[in-house]
C-alpha cells in the first residue's frame, strides 16, 4: 500500500528537480547556521551559489560519525534551542552518543516517511500496531509512534521486553502489526511456543522488522513462526531514526524515502562515488532536515542501489539490505570482500553451519585467502570423497560470489573461541 | 552381522590422535582395529572399538566431531590370493568396496578385513552366500 503517491511515485525528471531545489536549500542553510559546515564547504572551495543541481552534490564534502563526536553535544545544530521540541541520541556504547535534533517540522517529516515504511507493509487505520522498539532516546519507539498515529492506526506502546506481557497483548489486544528487532521477534515466537500459543490463529499480519543486521533465512524463520510478513526497515539515528526506508510486499530492496534522503554509494577506500548496482558504502544526504541536517553522512553500512521503477508502483530509489560494516570490509587483489558475503554462502549449503574463519596470507605478492569451515555432526562422513565434494562445494559457491579463488578448509569446531563470545572472523596475516 | 565403526574428523595437526588414544585409554576403551585417511587438509581416523557407543559419548564430550557407520568384518583365507577371491565374488555383484583395512588380531589361517560398503547387508548376504565368512560382533567381543 502506498502512503503518499505523488511523493513515492515522481518521475525521474520531476524527483531529480525537486532533489536539486532541496539541495541548493540544504547548502545554503548549512552554510549560514553551522560554522562546521561553512568551514568544510570553505575547504574545498564551494560557496552555496553553486549548488545548482543534485548532480553538484559530488563536488560536496563529506560528513563522518567522528565530525559528529567533535561537535558534540549540539555543534551541529542548524536551529536555536527554542525551535527543537525533540532530542534523540544512539546509545553511546563505544563513547559520546550521536545527537539528533528535531524541529517541528522535522517531527512533521519523520511521521510522514514513517507512515510511509507502516503502509509498505500494509498498516491502515485499521490496524492495531503492537510497537515493541524500545521508547526514550533510542529513535525506534517514538519513530514508530509518530508513523502509526499519522496513519490513525492503533499504537500499543508497549515498548521492549517483558516477553510475557507481549505474547499476552498480541492474542488480547488483537495486533495485527509488530514493530520490534527481528531478533526479538524471534525470542517472541520461541516465548509464546513455550507457553501455546498458535501463531497461525493470530491476526497478525505483517512486521516492519529493523535495527540490526539481519538475513533472508531469517525472515523465512520469523515468517514461518509467527505467520505473517516480515519486511526490512532501515533508519539511523545520525539520518532521523527509523523511516529511512522499507521493503515492499514484493521484498525486492529497501524502498527509500528519496525526496528526504539523497543516497549515494561510494568506494569506501577512495570515496569515489560508485555506479549503480556496484556494492559500496551507503553515503546520506538529509535534504530536508531542519534542526541536525547531515551533508553526504557516511553511514558505514555496506549495500548496492537498485534503481528504476518497482512491481509496487514507487519509482523511488532501493537499496539493498545492509550486507555489512565498512569495518568488516576486507580488500583481497582489490577486491572488496566482507565476511558476511561468505555467511551469506555457508548458510544456503545444505549442512553447512555459519561458522568460520577467515584467514589472509600474503604468498610473494599475492593475497591469498583462506576460509576455514568448521565440521559439524550434519556434515561428517567416514569418507574421504564426501567431505572433499562438501569443500569443493563451497570453494565454488564463494568463488561465484567474490570473484576471486579462496582456500577452502575444513576444520575441528573452536569451541573455546566460541564460548567467549563473539567469534573472530577474520585473521589477516598480511604483513604490509 | 555388520559391526559398529567410529569414524573421527581431524585436522591435520600435531598430537590430535595422541588425545584420542589418550581419551579412550582412560575410558578403559580397547581399540581393535583403525585406520586413517587424510587428505592435505584433514584427516578422518576410522576405528573398531570394543563399546561404540560409549566411544561416541566420551568423544564428543571432549569436543570432537564423530560419526557412526556400518562395516563389515569379512574372513579373508590367509594365503597368496585369498583377498582376490573375496573381491572377486563382491565383483561379479557390482558390489562396490568404499575402503578396507585390517583388524589387528586373526582367526587361525584367516585375515580380518573391515570393508565399508554402501549397502552393508546386501554385501553381507552375498558374502555368505559364496562361502565366506563374517564376523559379528559376539565373535568379535565387542559391545
Amino acid at each position: 500500500m502506498i502512503w503518499n503517491n505523488e511523493s513515492e511515485t515522481l518521475t525521474d525528471r520531476k524527483k531529480q528537480s525537486l532533489q536539486g531545489e532541496l539541495l541548493k536549500n540544504l547548502v545554503n542553510r548549512m552554510y549560514k547556521s553551522i560554522p562546521f559546515y561553512r568551514k568544510k564547504l570553505g575547504a574545498v572551495g564551494m560557496k552555496p551559489g553553486d549548488v545548482s543541481q543534485v548532480e553538484d552534490i559530488t563536488k560536496l564534502p563529506f560528513t563522518t560519525k567522528d565530525d559528529l563526536r567533535d561537535n558534540y553535544p549540539f555543534g551541529m545544530f542548524a536551529v536555536s534551542m527554542e525551535d527543537v521540541v525533540e532530542i534523540h541520541t544512539s546509545s553511546g556504547t563505544t563513547g559520546k552518543p550521536i545527537i539528533g535534533g528535531y524541529t517541528k517540522g522535522d517531527i512533521d517529516v519523520w511521521s510522514e516517511v514513517m507512515a510511509r515504511c507502516l503502509s509498505a507493509s500494509g498498516t491502515t487505520q485499521n490496524d492495531v500496531v503492537q510497537n515493541a522498539y524500545g521508547y526514550g532516546l533510542f529513535t525506534g519507539g517514538l519513530g514508530v509512534h509518530y508513523g502509526a498515529r499519522r496513519i490513525g492506526a492503533t499504537v500499543i506502546p508497549i515498548s521492549g521486553g517483558n516477553t510475557k506481557r507481549q505474547v499476552m497483548i498480541l492474542q488480547d489486544f488483537n495486533s495485527s502489526i509488530l514493530t520490534c528487532t527481528p531478533s526479538y521477534s524471534l525470542y517472541l515466537a520461541e516465548v509464546g511456543e513455550q507457553i501455546g500459543v498458535d501463531f497461525s490463529k493470530l491476526p497478525l499480519k505483517a512486521g516492519n522488522f529493523g535495527a540490526e543486521p539481519w538475513s533472508n533465512n531469517m525472515r523465512k524463520e520469523i515468517e514461518r513462526k509467527l505467520g505473517l510478513l516480515a519486511l526490512d526497515i532501515y533508519g539511523l539515528t545520525e539520518i532521523i531514526g527509523p523511516g529511512v526506508g522499507n521493503e515492499c510486499e514484493y521484498k525486492c530492496g529497501i524502498h527509500i524515502c528519496d525526496d528526504h534522503f539523497y543516497p549515494e554509494i561510494i568506494d569506501p577506500e577512495t570515496t569515489r562515488v560508485l555506479p549503480h548496482g556496484e556494492i559500496g558504502e551507503l553515503v546520506i544526504t538529509t535534504l530536508t532536515r531542519e534542526a541536525t541536517p547531515l551533508l553526504r553522512y557516511r553511514t558505514r553500512d555496506i549495500t548496492k542501489l537498485i534503481p528504476g521503477k518497482c512491481q509496487c508502483g514507487r519509482t523511488s530509489m532501493r537499496m539493498e539490505r545492509i550486507m555489512g560494516r565498512t569495518d568488516d570490509m576486507l580488500i583481497i587483489r582489490g577486491v572488496n570482500v566482507f565476511p558476511s558475503q561468505i555467511e551469506e554462502v555457508l548458510v544456503n549449503i545444505e549442512g553447512v553451519e555459519p561458522h568460520y574463519q577467515i584467514v589472509i596470507n600474503r604468498v610473494g605478492t599475492l593475497d591469498e585467502l583462506e576460509v576455514h569451515v568448521e565440521m559439524n555432526e550434519r556434515l561428517i562422513s567416514d569418507e574421504i570423497k564426501v567431505l572433499e565434494t562438501v569443500e569443493r562445494k563451497i570453494q565454488s559457491d564463494i568463488e561465484s560470489v567474490l570473484g576471486i579463488k579462496v582456500d577452502v578448509k575444513l576444520v575441528e569446531p573452536k569451541t573455546l573461541i566460541r564460548s567467549e563470545g563473539k567469534a573472530k572472523r577474520v585473521i589477516d596475516k598480511r604483513q604490509l | 552381522m555388520k559391526i559398529k565403526q567410529v569414524s573421527i574428523f581431524l585436522e591435520n595437526r600435531a598430537g590430535r590422535i595422541l588425545e584420542i588414544t589418550e581419551v579412550l585409554g582412560q575410558n578403559k576403551i580397547n581399540i581393535r582395529a583403525l585406520s586413517l585417511a587424510d587428505t592435505s587438509d584433514f584427516g578422518i581416523l576410522r576405528m573398531i572399538v570394543d563399546d561404540a557407543t560409549r566411544t561416541m559419548n566420551v568423544l564428543k564430550d571432549k569436543g570432537f566431531i564423530v560419526k557412526e557407520s556400518w562395516v563389515v568384518a569379512v574372513e579373508v583365507p590367509d594365503k597368496p590370493g585369498g583377498l582376490a577371491s573375496v573381491l572377486r565374488i563382491l565383483g561379479k555383484k557390482d558390489i562396490n568396496v568404499e575402503y578396507m583395512y585390517a583388524f589387528f588380531e586373526k582367526p587361525q589361517d584367516k585375515a580380518l578385513l573391515i570393508f565399508r560398503f554402501e549397502d552393508p547387508d546386501e554385501a553381507v548376504r552375498i558374502l555368505q552366500e559364496n562361502g565366506i565368512e563374517v564376523s559379528g560382533k559376539q565373535k568379535l567381543g565387542l559391545g
